[in-house]
């Protein structure tokens, strides 16, 4: 207990916070994070509306408009769509979806990018050229692409009736597929640097095996330039799952996320229901660039030549 | 029987030019206990010579030829994870550089227990004990609390007495120092000398001092080994090669050291330098720098022969 007191107070004590406490734009940009997680993660409880209780709805609701417009009500702040469905409690869901995609993939892709560049790093030779020749070829295509294509392969592998079961897991996988290479390219150029480190040295002087070495001495020095790309890069995992669900690919209407939300309402952009669609996207742009700027913050926070 | 015997050891380094021989056929041996101190320019072999030792050749050298000996047993060619088990267990290493030898993202006191529970059966509550009682050996106050410290908060000279530590934790019989104080201030190297010699003598720990500095050598070696090119010139105790060396090189080699006592105008230096090691002259590799060089020494490699109170690879010693 005294030494977690002692490691809290250190950490508020540390340049760490005392930089982020002298950047708004990282406060503001972790405030809007931290609404966007606790709206997606208390949804069921604070949601206004049920979207996915067919009972509820009713078909006289549909395309309320929202308070912004003239004759808006609280009821819906944001309005409904064309089932009768509130658009805020349907936004608060899909961050849910979205946001559970995103972060699901990005540690997969950590993981795999992470495992594969320490020891494409640390063995060198021919696993190396192997490894980032793969990561190379990738990294020409856009990932969206290669995430289509995963998605696409893996859905085929799949009988029918486990798709919609399997469907958050298969865009998952895709999604992190599709972002792996970034993570072993950086981890794979740190670990060379710190692979002839003295220390390294030192710890095959004292009879430690290879597997133990990149994983205790090796990994957590390395770490730090992985904390950032997983930030930046979960900005563009959501981003792909919503590009993915807006092409109708990504996870089933039972499950619908912001992308599936942005699409639905895309169909009543021109007949003058704008904020079914409107909203979601704008909840979207906000989340994915607070990720973002706070990706940037951190990065900038966590590189010794830029202080 | 000596703890370390290593035999006629070769060292090559394939390059596109064809094979440099970096170490050709160099043999002493270590007795429990003692220190040997091995000299020599940059280049001649000298820490190359402690890497083989401990299986730790960089890729593409490798061990061409000879022998590595200890306790008489072969360990030259064991498997890695045989070799694992003596390296840390029996030879412990210290590195030049204390401010890269320790893991920046751990406790110092981990990397004690660390290296202990690697090699010796030991509880953790065990090790800890142990890893605040060597930080306290070392001369390092308040054990207690340092052993969570970091090393960025440690000073060069406190870093190395960690080292040292470090090196010496496990109890191995043998520690190759690969010049320990070289990144130290001067004020602090032989406080970092006096530490290691008391404590390898405590423990009677056998140590390879690998270094250039001769002052170093003088005070705390019992014999030494010069090296020249990849081959010992001349190895002996370390009051005759001092007083009286035998091989021309450790005489320009102690002709070179200021002494306190003897008043000089200039220091003598050896002319030229040491030979690239794809362009090693034959016969001594010597020659071309010898002040007393005649026919033999440019077509005929010398081995060491007995020169008094030493052992010197010249001609000018076969009887």
């Amino acid at each position: 207990m005294r030494g977690a007191a002692r490691a809290l107070a250190r950490f508020a004590d540390s340049d760490f916070v005392y930089s982020f406490s002298r950047s708004p734009i990282a406060i503001l940009s972790l405030l809007v994070v931290a609404v966007c997680i606790l709206a997606a993660a208390l949804a069921p409880l604070i949601a206004p509306h049920d979207p996915f209780n067919l009972a509820s709805l009713n078909l006289m609701d549909s395309f309320r408009p929202p308070l912004l417009a003239a004759d808006g009500e609280w009821t819906y702040p944001l309005g409904t769509d064309d089932q009768g469905r509130d658009v805020l409690s349907g936004i608060m869901f899909g961050m849910r979806i979205s946001l559970l995609v995103g972060v699901a993939s990005i540690v997969f892709a950590s993981v795999v990018g992470v495992a594969i560049g320490l020891v494409a790093g640390y063995a060198g030779g021919t696993v190396d050229a192997v490894l980032m020749r793969v990561a190379d070829i990738q990294l020409t295509f856009p990932a969206i692409l290669i995430a289509l294509l995963v998605d696409g392969v893996v859905r085929a592998a799949l009988p029918k009736d486990m798709h919609e079961a399997l469907g958050i897991y298969v865009i998952i996988l895709a999604i992190g597929i599709a972002r792996w290479p970034q993570f072993a390219r950086t981890v794979r150029g740190s670990t060379l640097v710190e692979r002839n480190r003295d220390y390294v040295m030192a710890a095959r002087v004292i009879g430690l095996s290879r597997a133990r070495i990149m994983a205790t001495h090796i990994l957590p020095n390395v770490l730090g330039p992985v904390l950032v790309i997983a930030t930046l890069t979960l900005g563009l995992a959501i981003l792909d799952e919503a590009t993915l669900s807006f092409l109708g690919v990504g996870l089933p209407v039972t499950q619908p996320s912001l992308g599936t939300l942005i699409r639905i309402g895309n169909d009543f952009l021109f007949s003058g229901e704008w904020w079914v669609t409107i909203f979601p996207g704008v909840a979207l742009v906000l989340m994915v660039l607070s990720i973002n700027l706070l990706g940037d913050w951190l990065r900038d926070a966590l590189n010794p030549r830029l202080r | 029987m000596a703890l370390l015997d290593v035999e006629e050891l070769k060292v090559e380094f394939p390059t596109r030019r064809g094979v440099l021989r970096a170490i050709d056929g160099v043999s002493f041996g270590i007795e429990p206990g003692e220190v040997l101190g091995v000299v020599g320019e940059s280049g001649a072999g000298k820490s190359l010579t402690g890497a083989a030792i401990i299986g730790l050749l960089e890729p593409p050298g490798r061990i061409a030829g000879g022998r590595v000996l200890l306790d008489g047993k072969r360990i030259d060619n064991l498997p890695p994870a045989r070799m694992r088990e003596i390296r840390g267990r029996q030879i412990g290493a210290i590195f030049q550089d204390p401010l890269t030898t320790l893991d920046p993202v751990y406790p110092v006191g981990r990397q004690l227990t660390e290296t202990m529970q690697t090699h010796l059966k030991l509880s953790d509550a065990d090790a800890r004990r142990r890893a605040v009682a060597w930080l306290e050996r070392v001369g390092i106050p308040a054990g207690a609390q340092r052993v969570n410290a970091y090393p960025h908060e440690f000073s060069g000279g406190m870093r190395q007495r960690v080292v040292i530590a470090l090196a010496l934790c496990a109890e191995p019989r043998l520690v190759i120092a690969d010049e320990p104080t070289t990144a130290l201030d001067v004020s602090i190297q032989a406080q970092i000398i006096e530490l290691l010699k008391s404590l390898t003598r405590d423990h009677g720990t056998s140590v390879m001092l690998v270094t250039h500095d001769m002052g170093v050598i003088a005070e705390t070696a019992d014999r030494v080994a010069v090296m020249y090119a990849g081959r010992i010139a001349e190895i002996g105790p370390v009051r005759a090669v001092v007083k009286q060396p035998a091989h021309p090189y450790t005489e320009g080699l102690m002709g070179s050291i200021p002494w306190i006592e003897r008043k000089v105008e200039r220091l003598r230096q050896i002319d030229g330098a040491m030979p690239r090691l794809n362009a090693i002259p034959p016969g001594c590799a010597f020659n071309p720098r010898c002040p007393h060089v005649f026919d033999r020494c440019r077509v005929e490699r010398p081995d060491l022969l007995d020169a008094g109170a030493t052992r010197a690879a010249c001609w000018l010693h076969d009887a």
